[in-house]
């Protein structure tokens, strides 16, 4: 156990970008780093990051992304986006940022739970053999919740 | 800032690590992994070794490396490390805290 006054750190995760879905991994390998307990609960979208078939081939928005700097209507351009995140790719691999299942390895040995929504598994017709094997289980959000029902525990939407 | 270990003065800045890599003795690890509730065993030290020969090499350590480093693995290195591997194991180790965020 760690000496910080945060004891949890538990993130939904609801998105399927890149940006959002290393922004979760990053922060929730960083609390484990720092002797925090952390969890991840993939629901809607985020979901997509833990399906064997989907993980590797997440993108970067560039429709409807300011950040882009480049007009919407050359984004929606067919290969606008996997250019965009092969570049981003090449980016995180030269800071030693590992890809999508090697990063849900790591998160799982370093003791993070993984959770699945249970309404979006349904809602998107998932079975668990769709879903990565270091899966720690499908929770509803009142189980959720539950573990998040401790003294000093933060919940965070992304 | 100053500590005494087994009547060395050393130097350590606020957080505790040493901050003159020449001070640090394999007794002196020994004792800061004490006041950290580690009682250092082969493996421990086996995963010290590691972390200087990167800081040797000048290597920045990470998560990532320790499951790469044939050493340990990262489920391992959490037990014999508990609350924030790398931050106790580079203390104990005499180098600098890592300033990756991965």
């Amino acid at each position: 156990m760690g000496n910080t006054k945060v004891r949890k750190m538990l993130f939904i995760l609801s998105k399927a970008t890149i940006e959002n879905v290393y922004a979760a991994f990053i922060m929730a390998n960083g609390a484990r780093m720092e002797g925090i307990e952390s969890e991840i609960f993939f629901t809607f979208f985020g979901l997509e990051a833990i399906q064997k078939k989907k993980l590797e081939h997440l993108h970067v928005a560039t429709v409807g992304n300011p950040a882009m700097h480049i007009p919407t209507m050359l984004g929606g351009l067919p290969g606008m986006e996997a250019l965009a995140t092969k570049m981003m790719k090449s980016e995180m691999e030269k800071l030693d940022m590992p890809p999508v299942s090697e990063f849900l390895e790591i998160l799982s040995d370093s003791g993070c739970k993984l959770w699945a929504c249970k309404l979006a598994v349904e809602m998107f017709h998932l079975e668990e053999k769709d879903l990565i094997d270091d899966l720690d289980g499908i929770l509803t959000i009142g189980d959720f919740y539950n573990r998040a029902d401790q003294e000093n525990t933060h919940l965070l939407f992304i | 800032m100053e500590k005494t270990y087994l009547q060395s003065i050393i130097q350590i800045n606020e957080e505790g690590y040493l901050t003159d890599f020449t001070q640090w003795t394999k007794e002196i690890g020994a004792e800061i992994a004490k006041e950290q509730g580690i009682e250092m065993t082969d493996k421990h030290w086996e995963v010290i070794d590691y972390i200087h020969d990167k800081y040797k090499n000048e290597e920045a350590l990470s998560i990532r490396g320790i499951k790469k480093s044939g050493v340990i693995n990262i489920k391992e290195f959490y037990e014999l490390f508990p609350g924030g591997p790398l931050k106790k194991a580079t203390l104990i180790a005499g180098i600098p805290k890592p300033k990756s965020c991965i």
